[in-house]
C-alpha cells in the first residue's frame, strides 16, 4: 500500500487534492477566534497560516504563565487542606 | 436454544453493512494519507474538561511531593510539562502532536539514566509512511514560498510535526489548538481553586456565589463522579 503512494505522481488517487487542502485551511480557520466571523473566500492561506502560528505562541505563553502560577502555589500552600478545600468545592456544585 | 435467529441476522448483517459502508469511505480518504480520521471526544466537552482536571491535579500532587529543582523557573516548567503530558494521555494517542509528546519524555528519561546506550524510542513512528518528497510536489497553488514557510514555521511549533506535508500540519494544528484552549481553561479553574484553597480564612461568606462560576468552568452539566476525586485524598 504504501509502495503505491510512494512511487505514484500523477494518478490522482493518492494525491493530494486542492479541495482538501481547502478544506483543511477552512476547518483551521473556524478554530482561530481572530478569522472566525470571516468568510473563508477572502481570507488567504497564508493569513491563516500566520494567525495559527500566532495563535499557538499565545496559548504557549499562556501556558507557562499559568504553570508559573501554579507551581507558585504548590510552593505555599499546604497540600492537605488545599486538596480538601478542592473537593469540597468540586463535590458541592 | 429459541433463539430468534432472524432480528440476530438482520442486526449481524446491518452492521456488517455499516462497517463495509465505513470501510469503503475510509478507504477513499486513506487513499490521500488518511489525513482525517474522526475524534470520538470533543475537546470543547465539560466531561473531557473534568477528566482532564483531575488528572491534571494527580500529577501536580507529584510535582509537589517531588521539589527536585528548587530553581522558580524549574518548577514552572516542571508543570508545564505535567500538564502537556496529561494532555497528551487526554488525547489517547491518535494524533501525532501527542504521540510526540510522550516520546519526547521517554527519550529524555532513557538519556539521563544512561548516556551510553543510544535508546531511539522509534522517533520514525511520524515518519514511517510518509515520504519527504512529497512536499515540493505537492500542489502548485501550494508551492507559494510564503506558504510553505509558514507552513514550515507552524510545523515546529505543533510537536512532532516537523517533516510532515501541509495536509498533515493543518490537520494536527486544528486539533492541537483545541486541546490547548482545554488545558489553558482548565489550569484557569485548577489556578482558581488553588488560589482560593492557599487564601485561608475569608472563605466564610463570599465563597457562596464564587463557587458558582468556578463550578461551571469546570464543566458542572454532568453530576461529577465523586469516585474519580476521592483517588485525590491522601
Amino acid at each position: 500500500m504504501s509502495s503505491r503512494r510512494s512511487r505514484s505522481r500523477q494518478s490522482g488517487g493518492s494525491r493530494i487534492t486542492d479541495d482538501q487542502i481547502n478544506d483543511l485551511v477552512s476547518k483551521l480557520q473556524q478554530v482561530l477566534p481572530e478569522l472566525r466571523n470571516r468568510r473563508s473566500d477572502k481570507v488567504s492561506a497564508a493569513r491563516v497560516l500566520q494567525e495559527t502560528c500566532n495563535y499557538i505562541r499565545n496559548l504557549h505563553k499562556e501556558a507557562d504563565d499559568l504553570s508559573d502560577r501554579l507551581s507558585e502555589l504548590l510552593e505555599t500552600t499546604d497540600g492537605t487542606s488545599a486538596q480538601a478545600e478542592i473537593i469540597r468545592s468540586l463535590l458541592t456544585q | 436454544m429459541e433463539s430468534p435467529a432472524v432480528p440476530n441476522t438482520v442486526v449481524i448483517s446491518e452492521r456488517a453493512r455499516d462497517c463495509r459502508k465505513k470501510r469503503s469511505k475510509n478507504k477513499s480518504q486513506s487513499r490521500s494519507q488518511n489525513v482525517e480520521f474522526s475524534h470520538n471526544f470533543s475537546w470543547k466537552s465539560d466531561k473531557t474538561q473534568q477528566i482532564y482536571s483531575s488528572r491534571l491535579l494527580q500529577a501536580l500532587r507529584q510535582v509537589q511531593l517531588n521539589p527536585s529543582s528548587s530553581s522558580a523557573p524549574q518548577r514552572g516548567r516542571a508543570v508545564r510539562e505535567a500538564a502537556d503530558r496529561a494532555l497528551a494521555v487526554a488525547a489517547k494517542g491518535k494524533t501525532r502532536w501527542s504521540r510526540a509528546i510522550l516520546t519526547n519524555r521517554l527519550k529524555l528519561k532513557f538519556m539521563k539514566r544512561s548516556k551510553r546506550q543510544r535508546v531511539r524510542v522509534s522517533a520514525g513512528v511520524s515518519r514511517s509512511e510518509k515520504r519527504r518528497v512529497g512536499i515540493l510536489r505537492l500542489k502548485k497553488g501550494k508551492n507559494l514560498p510564503a506558504v510553505q514557510r509558514k507552513a514550515r514555521v507552524l510545523g515546529r511549533l505543533v510537536p512532532g510535526c516537523r517533516k510532515e506535508p501541509l495536509p498533515v500540519i493543518l490537520d494536527e494544528a486544528t486539533d492541537y489548538i483545541s486541546a490547548l484552549e482545554m488545558q489553558i481553561r482548565a489550569m484557569t479553574a485548577v489556578t482558581e481553586l488553588l488560589s482560593r484553597a492557599s487564601s485561608s480564612g475569608t472563605r466564610s461568606s463570599g465563597t457562596g456565589t464564587a463557587t458558582a462560576p468556578r463550578a461551571d468552568q469546570l464543566g458542572s452539566a454532568d453530576h461529577p463522579p465523586p469516585m474519580m476525586y476521592m483517588s485525590l485524598v491522601g
